[in-house]
């Protein structure tokens, strides 16, 4: 289908009011129009932002798409807690980007619907889902019912059925002509994409081995408040929990096995791992581990060693190596030896930036791209991974795919909500 | 050999400290009236006349960071008067850097190396904390030990600090302005001793050794890789510390390896209140409530030569965090200065306005 042309992605007015009609003749770009929802009333290409999950993530995401292209405007904010999108808005009206702030008193929500109320609105046409990643499926199918092009933090599930909803997502969006930028930022970031080029171009040869790593200190931790309720603590402190974070096998080291699956092309197909909580089990450290271990196996025998832990004063490393039948690849130094050595020279970019920069212009150009398989392939990965060290079996790609066991409570509502227990190796049974 | 070469060398510096110590007093009497109106940043003299530090005060020592067997040298730097800045002819001179002008330091202890991750680790993941013994009460904790507890540690990291160019021995990078204050109070509180950042006259001036050439070995921007570690020789990292010639007082690695925090915010002005034929006495343009720009001193493994330069300026920008996806960004790490660390000064006698001086930036703000 023919696009209306557009200068410096942003169409004359002239040539808005062409692309209006074509679009009354043709339901492809009809579909087009509908993806920047308010367009035509507007009658510009303006990109109205509306932020869901106003941590210090969601405000850095904000920054990020304010300063990625012209014609962007924050309009809308949404958090489960109204001190998180205080402190958020003030941040923001502090920052560089103060001038393409217009969030109205009545555009900003909270509790536990406000992802709704934010998705209700005809005027925001991209949305960011910032939240802790359990409420990422949900929010998506939301996100994607409601029209909304979205820029989605990673990881985008924490366990299988959350998988099985965001695939359906992807499908969704393609059919509704909708764009899905995901924040695996490294996708986007000059270094890895030239790297890449040469890996697929052969420069290794055939990989027949890789590692990867993101092992570093402790994070952020909130011990539980008096006056807070078990979910309102669960959620203030949602890095501990399962339900809410995946553990930190998905919720940080998702980015190191999305670029071996990125390498590879593909995704394993059965993983056998070891992880356990040794330094971090006071109570306020919820339930997830503090190390994994997990040897992947992917098609024709390639094994990948990953590993991840959050532990303090111990030996840090966050990257990823590719070993091939002709070479090396240290992929986060942008290195490759053997037969083909190479060495990026040059600057790296923005990734953070670059990433909304990328899928605004793929908005723009009536090309929405849509990234939620890929990333949901990697989370997967990561969840099978975690699934293998927390039983302590081997398990396979369409075990973790088919996998039964929802970790979402069965309400949200503030109140009483029990920790799930630790998993335990030889004990915990994969659902 | 290094032993007595050592020996010698205190025996000089003791002499070159005394000869310079007298001098700058006597500059600091004669000046300080003009010192007062011409430049405001600067302090007045102090009023109680300063006494002549004993031999004890000039010595090099070793410091223990107590509760840990971590230690660094502290090296004697002489009080004395030089001429700070560099003329337009100097090779890759800036206009920041001029006019030259006469300074007068007060004498005091440098670091001989670059801070290392040894050190800085122990205040940034409370190494110090996590080995106190179980059980040990706060009635049994020194009052050293409950002041140094009460300065706020670093947030955590969420990237590996170090991006893998080495721990042991390296320079500490990606620190920022305010963490760097933080800790020299902290380390302050730990030892009972006043530990803080160079102010950026005394960095100069420490660096420059008695010299007056761009480089303190010389003019010869060939020679430079003996010296510095900097981009042609540093595989595009920093080095551990202390691999490469010092200075004349003993100090390694002020130019190239990491830039270096200095206590001053940066003016590009800075030098254009200084009057023809008057020295300043310590100036210093105190740090603010602004995160940027302070200045960083000596250059950089990532520098041509002409940026590792005695009198070469950096001044700080907030693209040294870019890269953070928080908002707001670390108020502790940077993202993207893997070529700025630091050292600690400590004053012989503190000048009047460093006295309790802290960063003031916040968070929020």
């Amino acid at each position: 289908m023919e696009k209306p042309k557009q200068i410096e992605g942003r169409p004359s007015r002239r040539e808005f009011l062409r692309s209006s009609s074509v679009a009354a003749l043709g339901g492809a770009v009809a579909a087009g129009l509908g993806r920047i929802p308010g367009a035509y009333a507007a009658g510009s290409d303006e990109i109205r932002v509306g932020l869901i999950g106003c941590g210090e993530r969601g405000t850095g995401a904000t920054v990020n798409v304010l300063s990625s292209a012209p014609g962007v405007k924050l309009v809308a904010m949404g958090d489960v807690f109204k001190d998180h999108l205080e402190t958020s808005l003030g941040v923001l009206q502090k920052s560089e980007v103060t001038d393409k702030l217009a969030v109205a008193e009545d555009h900003r929500f909270t509790g536990f619907d406000a992802y709704q109320k934010v998705l209700a609105l005809d005027d925001v046409n991209y949305v960011i889902l910032a939240t802790p990643p359990g409420f990422r499926p949900p929010f998506l199918k939301a996100a994607v019912e409601a029209g909304k092009n979205t820029f989605a933090e990673k990881p985008v599930a924490v366990d299988g059925p959350g998988i099985r909803t965001v695939l359906e997502v992807y499908e969704e969006a393609n059919r509704k002509g909708l764009a899905i930028g995901v924040g695996t930022q490294r996708r986007h970031q000059t270094g890895y994409l030239e790297t890449m080029k040469r890996i697929h171009g052969g420069a290794i040869g055939t990989i027949t081995a890789a590692r990867c790593y993101w092992n570093q200190g402790p994070i952020w931790v909130h011990p539980k408040q008096t006056d807070w309720s078990d979910m309102e603590w669960q959620i203030r402190n949602w890095y501990y929990f399962t339900w809410l974070c995946g553990d930190h096998i998905v919720e940080q080291h998702v980015h190191n096995l999305d670029v071996v699956n990125w390498a590879t092309g593909a995704h394993p197909l059965s993983a056998v791992g070891l992880g356990g909580r040794q330094v971090r089990t006071a109570p306020e450290y919820g339930n997830i581990y503090d190390h994994f271990a997990i040897d992947y196996e992917y098609p024709n025998s390639v094994h990948v060693a990953s590993y991840a832990r959050q532990i303090p004063n111990c030996k840090n490393n966050v990257s990823e190596a590719l070993t091939g039948t002709k070479g090396l690849c240290q992929v986060n130094k942008y290195t490759i030896t053997g037969e083909q050595p190479w060495k990026m020279a040059g600057k790296d970019n923005l990734p953070y930036t670059q990433e909304h920069t990328d899928l605004i212009a793929s908005i723009r150009a009536g090309k929405p791209y849509n990234e939620l398989k890929q990333v949901a392939e990697s989370t997967l990965t990561a969840i099978l991974g975690r699934m293998a060290a927390y039983t302590g079996e081997e398990i396979t790609w369409e075990q973790a795919l088919n996998s039964q066991e929802s970790l979402m409570p069965a309400k949200l509502e503030w109140g009483p909500l029990a920790v799930a227990p630790v998993a335990m190796p030889g004990e915990t049974k994969l659902v | 050999m290094k032993r007595r070469g050592w020996l010698t060398f205190e025996v000089a510096l003791f002499l070159i400290g005394a000869v310079a110590w007298t001098l700058s007093w006597l500059a600091e009497h004669q000046h300080a009236r003009a010192q007062a109106t011409a430049h405001s940043s600067a302090p007045a003299a102090s009023s109680a006349a300063s006494t002549l530090p004993s031999s004890e005060d000039l010595k090099p020592y070793t410091e223990t960071i107590p509760g840990t067997d971590v230690k660094f040298e502290m090296v004697p730097i002489p009080g004395g008067t030089f001429t700070m800045g560099s003329p337009p002819s100097e090779y890759g001179h800036k206009a920041d850097e001029q006019p030259q002008h006469q300074v007068t330091i007060r004498p005091f202890w440098m670091e001989n190396f670059e801070t290392r991750w040894d050190e800085y680790d122990i205040f940034a993941f409370s190494r110090d904390l996590l080995k106190k013994q179980p059980g040990a009460s706060a009635t049994t904790e020194s009052e050293a030990d409950k002041n140094a507890d009460a300065v706020t540690r670093p947030t955590p990291p969420y990237e590996d600090e170090t991006f893998g160019f080495g721990r042991e021995g390296h320079p500490a990078i990606n620190i920022t302005h305010h963490a760097a204050m933080e800790y020299t109070r902290w380390l302050s509180a730990k030892t009972g001793k006043d530990y803080r950042l160079p102010t950026e006259a005394e960095w100069e001036y420490a660096c420059r050794a008695g010299t007056e050439t761009p480089f303190y070995y010389g003019s010869d921007p060939k020679q430079i890789g003996d010296y510095a570690w900097y981009l042609d020789n540093s595989d595009a990292r920093p080095h551990e510390a202390g691999k490469k010639k010092p200075n004349a007082w003993g100090l390694y690695d002020m130019l190239g390896n990491v830039a270096e925090w200095v206590l001053d915010e940066y003016t590009k002005d800075a030098y254009q209140q200084a009057k023809p034929g008057m020295a300043l006495l310590s100036p210093v343009v105190l740090p603010t409530e602004k995160k940027y720009p302070n200045v960083a001193r000596g250059g950089s493994y990532d520098d041509e030569p002409q940026r590792v330069r005695c009198a070469a300026r950096l001044a700080s920008d907030p693209d040294w965090s870019q890269q953070d996806p928080q908002q707001p960004r670390s108020i502790w790490w940077h993202t993207d200065a893997t070529f700025v660390g630091f050292r600690v000064v400590r004053p012989v006698e503190e000048q009047e306005n460093l006295k309790g001086l802290r960063s003031k930036v916040k968070k929020y703000d």
